[in-house]
Formats: structure tokens, C-alpha cells, sequence
């Protein structure tokens, strides 16, 4: 029996941390976050253990801040023109659920309007979120990127 | 507008001036397709090195300007690099970015070769009986050469051996080679992009101190003053030297470029932990000091034309794919036995300003980007390469030199594609 109860907590929830990220509210999205969570967009979609190989980005907290830092700061020409990218949410699964960690899997489509036309990413999303009074914190964000095993463009936003 | 101009040039030497070239070499598809001709089939190319494929039955696919290839090692631990095409229609037999196989089969038609590239065997024989001898058609295999584990293939079978090329380049890659800290250099896996610009913007991009501080600001901003202070080199006593043959040095941080020497030096405020964790799991002070003070690369960026740097921490690789189209990949590095703490912090390292997402290529790609849309801009244009052209002196090894933020490096790498631009016999493979 599906927790639908659940999944729609939790769908409002990534449908939250999507529109901050759309929208390059960044210091509200690091409010999403445990302290000892980590960010990953991995180069190797199925490494076992992420902090052992090379990823596109493996962020602690502090990494983190220094990227959305460098991401709304001005200093970096390559966000001087940023437009607010549009990902679409859907497929969101409830892979398991316990008290303290609630493990979700969804799809994601990210378009970007780059001076070069529209560039648009797939991605699988898996996350691991600790319930936080009546929301969550993100413990874990794993994006798999289609193609980033290959190779990818450059990428001044976060996935 | 671009291939007028340079239709209407009597030369190539038009374009290619010591001190300037032309914009059409960003834009222009037909001298594009020369250069694949006349550049990446007639020199060594950069495709693998040596710990890419470690074991017997490793592989990794590469490209030699358009041409697909296979580097592979054998049961009897041979390196080869092959030709990535069946004898039989042309499919491709590899199709995997790297790993392991016990041989490679067409899926077109199941044709099978083994690691060395020998055909061996092929469905339904006796149709081909008196009309196929398999031992003239294993893949085809290219000439290839090493050094310090840096494998190099060639489409031509009469340029000069490898060393002779690589010339005065080979100091420099010894030094690189140190940054294992104590242990072999090997590769810990690779970020790849593409950009929308011509290769060559690329080439340029690794023996070009003067962009650092304009465009990598926001990198400069996210590392603690102490680093800060060490990238802020345009006024040090940095420098740039023609290697010859269209290799060139940029010495960034002179005091990194022995990365065995000072080792009584403090240990930087950043790597204090790492240290400590080293010195933790039992490794003597000798060998904190040596592992800590190669843990950020050297201080210098070998440009080795045409296709690979050797870029202060790790290997970067280009490949043209069309004339406003370049992919590249960033290699990351460390020491292959070396402490896993060493290695796990080159990689963030690495990652901080490496690759798609890092906080230094997407603003160098917004560059790169910008410079081949101007290319297209007015009738007639150039692009300067004379920076520090009125201050050279002689190098201690006897080469042209300039100050860190000359464009030394650009005029050795245009005049060497010049000469093979411009050079009569050429391989057509």
C-alpha cells in the first residue's frame, strides 16, 4: 500500500528545493540542508562510494556555501547573464521510510537558455531527507546527470 | 565572410604572423578540416597514459583528431593502440569509454580480435575460404610511443621518435611526474565538457597567466588568503619558455616547479589536516612533507602541442570536433599506492576547479565561448599574440622566455601549426 500521504509531503518538498533552485534563491535552498549533508553530481552513476572517486560535484556544507557564493557573488562572468533555468518534476517514488530517513528517487528534466539556444539536462534524482518538524532536510542529493559519464557543457546553476 | 578572407590570403603565413593570427582560424571549416589533415595526422598525439590501463585486458578509447582508436594491453602486458574499425563494414568493435575485455567483437557481423588487435576469428570461415588470409586483417595497429607513462600514437610510420619531439618538453614532464607525491603518477578518473569554440582557443587558454585574475575571481574568492596569495603570481618572478617544436612552459609559482625540494617549508594552513591525518596513520615526517607539498600540483603548465597539457595537477586533453566545436577532458591525478587521504584530496581539489561544475571552467568556457562569437564580428579582424614580445631574454636551458603573462607559449604553438599547416607531404590515412 502506498503512503500517498507521504509521497505528496514529499513531492511538495522537492517541488520546493526546484523552484528555489529555478529561481537562484540559493541562500534559501542551503536552509534546505542538514549540516552533514552532501550535494553529489557524480561523474560514475553507479560508484558505491562517492567520496573515493572523481564527481562533477561532491559538496559538504561548507563547499556548499562557497558555491552559492560564487554563484550569486557577481565575480563569475559565467552567471553574469543567468537566466532562471525550468526543470520539471515527476516520477517521485518513496523507496523507503523510517523515522529518521525517508529515501526518494525522481526524475527531473532541467532546460537552461544558454546564448547558444536551449540546453536541456535528464536527470535521476535520489535523495535521502530527515523529517524536520512538518517539512524535511536534505541528508543526501545525488544527481545523475544523463551523459556525465560522457561529457557535459559547462554549468554556472546547480542541478 | 571568414573563408574570403582567407581564400583571398596568398598564404597561410598571411594568417599566421608572429605576432598575430588571423580570426578565420577560429571560423573558417575548410582551414578546419586542413588542420586535421595536416596537424593530427602528421604528428604525435597524446591518447592514454599508462595507468589508463593497468591490467592485462584494460582498455580506453581515444580519438586522433577524427579517428577513433583503442589503446590496449595484452596478455603479455603490450601496450598497443588500434585503429577502432572492423576490417569487415567499418563498425566500430569498442564502443566503452574504458575497462576490461577479454577481446573485441563487431556487433555487426561478430568478427572477433583479441587485445592486440589479431584477427581471430569471424562467423560462417568458408565463405572467405581462398579469399581472406585473417592475419592481413587484424585492426589496424598505429605506432606508439611512451614517456614517463604518457602514451603518444602517430599515423605516420617516418616523423621522429617520440623523445626527439617531446625535446626539451621532457624536463618539464619529469618534474610533473613528482606530484605523486613518493609513488607512481596515475590517473583517478576524468571530467569531460564540450564548448562551443575551436580548439585552438583551448590550446591558447592553457599558456594564459593574464586571463587568471580577471576570469577565475570567484575562485580566487572561495580559497583562504594564504592560496590566494600563491595564485596571485602576474608580478612574481614567474615565467614562459618556448620548448621548441610547439611545446611551451608557463611557470606560474617558481617555488612549486620542484615539488622534491624545500621540503623543510611550513605546512600551508589548508593542508594542516590532511597532515595531521597522515601523520596519524603512521607516515614518517619525510614522507607528510613530501605527500603535503605535491597534494596541489606543481606550480607550471606544460602545453605539449598539439592535444595535451600537463596543467599544474592534472592532464588536460583536447579533441576537435568541428571547427566551433571542442571537447575536453580534465584528467585527475595522484599517486597510484600513495595514502588515501593523498588521493581523496586531490581529487576535491580537482574538483573545486576542474570540470563541468567546477569554480574555474565554466567562467574559462564563457570566455572561450565569447571569443568564438567575436570571431564572427566585422570583415577582417585578429587576434594578438604579441603580448611580452618587446621584453624576451634567454633562458638558463638556451629558449626564448617571457614574464609569466607573456604570450610566449601562443607564438611557439602557432608557429609549429604553421609548419605543419604549410608542410608539403602529408599523411591523407
Amino acid at each position: 500500500m502506498l503512503d500517498t500521504q507521504l509521497t505528496v509531503a514529499v513531492t511538495a518538498f522537492l517541488s520546493l528545493e526546484a523552484d528555489l533552485l529555478d529561481f537562484k534563491d540559493y541562500n534559501a535552498w542551503l536552509g534546505l540542508w542538514q549540516e552533514s549533508g552532501m550535494y553529489i553530481v557524480p561523474v560514475d552513476h553507479n560508484a558505491k562510494d562517492f567520496s573515493a572517486v572523481l564527481n562533477v560535484a561532491y559538496d559538504d556544507a561548507e563547499m556548499r556555501r562557497l558555491r552559492v557564493q560564487r554563484l550569486s557573488g557577481g565575480e563569475a562572468v559565467s552567471t553574469a547573464q543567468a537566466k532562471p533555468t525550468v526543470r520539471t518534476l515527476s516520477r517521485v517514488r518513496v523507496l523507503s521510510s523510517g523515522e529518521d530517513l525517508i529515501h526518494v528517487r525522481a526524475a527531473c528534466c532541467l532546460f537552461e537558455d544558454n546564448k547558444n539556444g536551449i540546453r536541456h539536462f535528464p536527470i535521476n534524482l535520489e535523495y535521502k531527507l530527515v523529517p524536520a518538524g512538518n517539512s524535511f532536510k536534505i541528508q543526501e542529493k545525488i544527481a545523475r546527470v544523463m551523459q556525465s559519464e560522457d561529457h557535459l557543457t559547462t554549468i554556472s546553476y546547480l542541478f | 565572410m571568414s573563408n574570403i578572407i582567407a581564400r583571398s590570403a596568398s598564404t597561410l603565413s598571411d594568417l599566421i604572423q608572429e605576432d598575430r593570427v588571423h580570426k578565420s582560424l577560429y571560423s573558417d571549416p575548410e582551414l578546419f578540416e586542413q588542420e586535421l589533415d595536416k596537424v593530427f595526422n602528421n604528428t604525435w598525439v597524446w591518447v592514454a597514459h599508462e595507468s589508463e590501463v593497468p591490467d592485462k585486458g584494460s582498455y580506453k578509447t581515444a580519438m586522433i583528431g577524427r579517428h577513433p582508436v583503442i589503446v590496449s594491453r595484452d596478455r603479455k602486458n603490450q601496450i598497443h593502440v588500434l585503429q577502432n574499425r572492423c576490417r569487415h563494414r567499418g563498425a566500430t568493435v569498442c564502443e566503452g569509454k574504458h575497462g576490461k575485455t577479454k577481446a573485441f567483437t563487431c556487433p555487426y557481423h561478430g568478427w572477433g580480435y583479441a587485445l592486440d588487435g589479431e584477427l581471430r576469428a569471424l562467423p560462417k570461415p568458408e565463405e572467405y575460404e581462398g579469399i581472406l588470409d585473417k592475419g592481413e586483417h587484424g585492426l589496424e595497429k598505429l605506432r606508439h610511443e611512451s614517456y614517463q607513462g604518457m602514451i603518444f600514437a602517430t599515423l605516420r610510420d617516418d616523423i621522429e621518435p617520440l623523445e626527439d619531439f617531446l625535446g626539451g618538453a621532457k624536463k618539464w614532464i619529469d618534474l610533473f611526474m613528482k606530484q605523486g607525491g613518493g609513488y607512481p603518477v596515475k590517473t583517478l578518473g576524468d571530467h569531460r565538457f564540450r564548448f562551443p569554440g575551436n580548439w585552438k582557443i583551448q590550446l591558447e587558454n592553457t599558456t594564459d597567466a593574464y586571463h587568471f585574475p580577471i576570469v577565475h575571481k570567484s575562485f580566487i574568492s572561495s580559497v583562504d588568503e594564504a592560496t590566494q596569495d600563491v595564485f596571485d603570481f602576474l608580478d612574481g618572478e614567474g615565467f614562459v619558455e618556448d620548448l621548441g617544436n610547439g611545446h611551451s612552459v608557463m611557470v606560474m609559482i617558481p617555488d612549486l616547479i620542484d615539488l622534491e625540494a624545500n621540503l623543510d617549508e611550513p605546512i600551508p594552513e589548508r593542508f594542516a589536516a590532511l597532515a595531521k591525518e597522515l601523520a596519524d596513520e603512521g607516515y614518517s615526517d619525510d614522507e607528510v612533507r613530501k605527500l603535503v607539498r605535491a597534494v596541489g600540483g606543481s606550480g607550471f603548465n606544460l602545453n605539449l602541442f598539439p592535444n595535451v597539457a600537463c596543467s599544474m595537477a592534472f592532464f588536460r586533453v583536447l579533441t576537435p570536433i568541428s571547427v566551433d566545436s571542442t571537447e575536453i577532458h580534465h584528467v585527475a591525478i595522484g599517486g597510484d599506492g600513495a595514502p588515501e587521504a593523498f588521493n581523496k584530496m586531490r581529487m576535491r581539489l580537482h574538483e573545486h576547479f576542474q570540470g563541468p561544475m567546477g569554480f574555474g571552467t565554466p567562467d574559462d568556457g564563457e570566455a572561450w565561448e565569447r571569443v568564438q562569437r567575436g570571431a564572427h564580428a566585422g570583415t577582417n579582424g585578429w587576434i594578438l599574440v604579441n603580448r611580452g614580445m618587446s621584453k624576451l631574454s634567454q633562458s638558463d636551458d638556451g629558449n626564448v622566455k617571457g614574464a609569466v603573462c607573456s604570450e610566449t607559449g601562443m607564438r611557439a604553438a602557432y608557429q609549429k601549426y604553421l609548419q605543419y599547416m604549410t608542410a608539403e607531404e602529408s599523411n591523407n590515412a
